[in-house]
């Protein structure tokens, strides 16, 4: 057992966070939020050109060849940046889709462009308040009818990846079928969609039956994302509270702070170390990826749910300025805690992987 | 990263599997069935001894000391195969193995080494530990209990003074005994460590009477207990530093329990939720159980980081801690829904129900995991202070002279 990063993992990372530091300080984040941007256009471009978005797309579609505990690593210096890209969608969801369930002539056609950001996914699956899994759009003879919403990233994707029952479709958004409209988005920087569809012309991927393994998968990817957020907020809350005195001496020598701050630094790590688990089961263990992830997913809701409330808790007044960063976080963090499934679909996942304990549901 | 064996560490787990189906089942305890606390110790010893002719105690020990001189990832894969087999073991073994021996180890004499560590690896002696006072507890360095040098110029000690939480004391065969020597400088630099025969005259330990029922901890008075020098561990005045080796051995052994959790799903799943169903399709149980097995998990995996970070020399310090503070909160939460989800069961059961008085001795002791080794307040500011890099506490004895404080 070697249960740590490889050297090649961590220096990926710090690639990854010398980068995104460099390209996206938080006043950047800003201007994209007053000038209504979609994305960080130049930053997605760079993240192409490094490689980061082909990370474990197999070489033969243009990708590096890398594991999903590579993929997971960039996605946490992507959750630590807050970064405004449509990694997620475009990478995490659609390419793994096409990955996972598409033809040798779909992936040909499709990962290469996605892996190098020349060609941006989304991935249409919820239809309205409810499960992430949308019940009614379907396909039938290449033709999609219905409307999905929220998608995000919606707006940049030239296509998406649509769950209609238990298959997945990617549609051509340009279609003048597609009517787009843009939702007002909690998360500022990661704009959502409507996506109508009215005899919009589809292909089927034809792999049956692989949207859960899809959803395990992302839900890697976003403990990963979570993870770096909240250890954005927790390194945060702990230099605001070094800096900042009260009562003639520093913040952080109070122990209802001190405290504070320990108990998510204890939460970080156990996220962590289930995402760590959880990249390697994705890639090494597959029969153990279900309750993996799962169980990824719901430590990491946690840590970031924690870190991101706290964080502004201790900045006190001005953490609800715009001018300060704990709004970053704050919003991207629920919007984390609902993407592929809240924690009640991830309980019933966690649970029906146990010997014995499948709900009746399951 | 690899979380499998290795071709290597998997041999190791198959000799061990071999070993362990020939030797453990012989001794595994019968289920159900409280044992007086002098027998379970004695099949503590037994157990011990069968491990170590078969060559399996002390697995990290140097063989020169009667070890087998392997890494942790080694001992680790050992203990997961043992823990398959319900097994005596204990704090009258593993005070032993785990505290007093790597602080002879580690600060003993050549001569100390032989005399204890093969004899404790060997389950011919064991041990238990003299630490916290009524005064001292997480200010341990607190302690009152003092030394001074005998009249009669012997060079032997003389120790009076008072403990307590000493477990298994009434049973075990030697104390490892924290004592103040010196109160004239800073409480911290004048303790000096001892091991001592629980023979010796003037030790009388009084079993406490705890919340479980059980008396497994005791008091322990010293009374002109004589120590020869021979029994010091370590220099006079560093007393403190092998507290510190022995704590940390406390605190990398927490949490490697038993799983809370997997029984609380058989039990939720046992348990008639009135409607035909049970309450493990109720939403908000699910929800609960799930929670506390992702975290478990996360503490799983933590403590797999952690030790990977020791077998590559790394001192994983106070995240060690992060393991104990998670595990103890998180047991005590989930037995408390444990009984819930019983109803009004958990208080009263049928005498045929055997399920529930282990729940509610289980709940009643996760207090103890809260406190022990470390209490989480303890805990926390260390993670505060040693990983985040936050200020420490105000000391308002920091530097003055043990007799000259309040």
């Amino acid at each position: 057992m070697d249960f740590d990063l490889s050297d090649e993992q961590k220096m990926l990372a710090e690639q990854a966070r010398g980068l995104l530091a460099e390209r996206t300080p938080y006043d950047h984040l800003r201007r994209l939020i007053d000038g209504n941007a979609e994305f960080d256009d130049a930053l997605w471009r760079e993240l192409g050109e490094m490689g980061f978005l082909g990370a474990n797309i197999p070489e033969e579609y243009g990708g590096l060849g890398l594991s999903e505990l590579d993929l997971g690593v960039i996605s946490q210096e992507l959750g630590r940046a807050n970064a405004a890209v449509p990694f997620f969608s475009s990478i995490a969801l659609a390419a793994d889709a096409i990955m996972l369930a598409g033809s040798p002539e779909q992936k040909a056609k499709f990962l290469p462009k996605l892996a190098s950001g020349e060609l941006i996914g989304c991935f249409a699956s919820c239809e309205g308040p409810g499960p992430v899994i949308g019940r009614n759009v379907d396909v039938s003879g290449d033709v999609i009818t219905g409307s999905k919403f929220p998608v995000a990233d919606a707006g940049i994707a030239s296509i998406a990846v649509v769950q209609c029952g238990k298959s997945l479709a990617i549609a051509d958004l340009s279609q003048v079928t597609v009517k787009r409209t843009k939702l007002d988005s909690f998360d500022q920087l990661r704009p959502h969609y409507r996506l109508d569809f009215d005899w919009s012309e589809a292909e089927v991927l034809p792999g049956q039956d692989y949207i859960p393994a899809l959803l395990d998968r992302a839900a890697v990817q976003a403990a990963f994302e979570a993870v770096g957020g909240a250890e954005a907020c927790l390194q945060m809350g702990r230099d605001y509270v070094m800096e900042r005195q009260m009562f003639g001496r520093p913040l952080a020598s109070y122990q209802a702070i001190k405290h504070k701050l320990a108990d998510i630094a204890v939460a970080i790590e156990l996220a962590k170390s289930n995402a760590y688990f959880a990249g390697w089961a994705a890639h090494s263990s597959p029969a153990e990826l279900p309750a993996a992830a799962a169980a990824a997913r719901l430590t990491a809701i946690k840590a970031f749910e924690l870190a991101a409330r706290e964080n502004l808790q201790v900045h006190g007044g001005i953490g609800y300025t715009f001018e300060a960063n704990c709004h970053f976080y704050y919003r991207r963090e629920r919007m984390l805690s609902v993407i592929v499934g809240n924690r009640g679909y991830w309980a019933d996942r966690l649970l029906n992987a146990q010997p014995g304990a499948q709900g009746k549901a399951a | 990263m690899d979380f499998n064996d290795t071709p290597a560490e998997a041999a190791f787990r198959a000799e061990a599997q071999i070993w362990l189906a020939a030797h453990a089942p012989a001794h595994e305890l019968p289920v159900g069935i409280k044992l007086a606390d002098t027998d379970e110790a004695e099949r503590g010893r037994a157990w011990m001894r069968e491990l170590y002719n078969g060559g399996w105690s002390g697995l990290t020990f140097p063989k020169a000391l009667g070890g087998r001189g392997l890494s942790g990832i080694e001992a680790v894969i050992f203990a997961e195969e043992e823990g398959k087999y319900h097994l005596p073991k204990g704090p009258f073994t593993s005070i032993g193995t785990g505290m007093a021996l790597p602080v002879i180890a580690k600060h003993g004499t050549d001569e100390q080494r032989t005399r204890f560590i093969e004899p404790t690896l060997k389950g011919d002696l064991t041990w238990c530990q003299l630490f916290s006072e009524p005064a001292a507890g997480s200010d341990l360095a607190a302690l009152r209990t003092k030394a001074v040098h005998a009249e009669d110029g012997s060079g032997d000690w003389i120790v009076n003074g008072q403990k307590v939480w000493s477990s298994w004391a009434h049973l075990t065969d030697w104390g490892i005994l924290v004592v103040r020597t010196d109160p004239t400088v800073p409480k911290h630099k004048g303790l000096t460590f001892f091991v001592v025969d629980m023979k010796t005259p003037g030790i009388e330990t009084r079993p406490i009477r705890q919340i479980s029922g059980m008396k497994e901890f005791n008091e322990t008075f010293l009374t002109d207990v004589r120590i020869p020098d021979a029994n010091r561990i370590g220099e006079v005045g560093e007393g403190w530093a092998c507290c510190m080796t022995v704590l940390m051995g406390e605190r990398l052994g927490s949490g490697a329990h038993r799983s809370g959790v997997e029984p609380l799903l058989e039990l939720a799943a046992q348990t008639p939720s009135g409607d035909g169903a049970t309450v493990l399709d109720d939403r908000a149980v699910r929800q609960s159980l799930a929670e506390a097995l992702a975290e478990e998990q996360g503490e799983r995996f933590f403590q797999a980081r952690l030790r990977t970070m020791v077998s590559k020399g790394e001192n994983p310090g106070a995240l060690a801690g992060m393991i104990k503070l998670a595990y103890a909160a998180r047991q005590q939460r989930v037995l408390g829904i444990g009984m819930e989800l019983r109803g009004l069961d958990a208080i009263a059961a049928d005498p045929s129900d055997s399920l529930t008085p282990d729940l509610q001795y289980d709940y009643i002791y996760s207090t103890v995991m809260r406190i022990a080794g470390g209490a989480d307040e303890v805990l926390r500011n260390q993670i505060a202070e040693r990983v985040l890099g936050m200020p420490g506490e105000v000391r308002m004895d920091k530097d003055v002279p043990f007799d000259q404080l309040k």
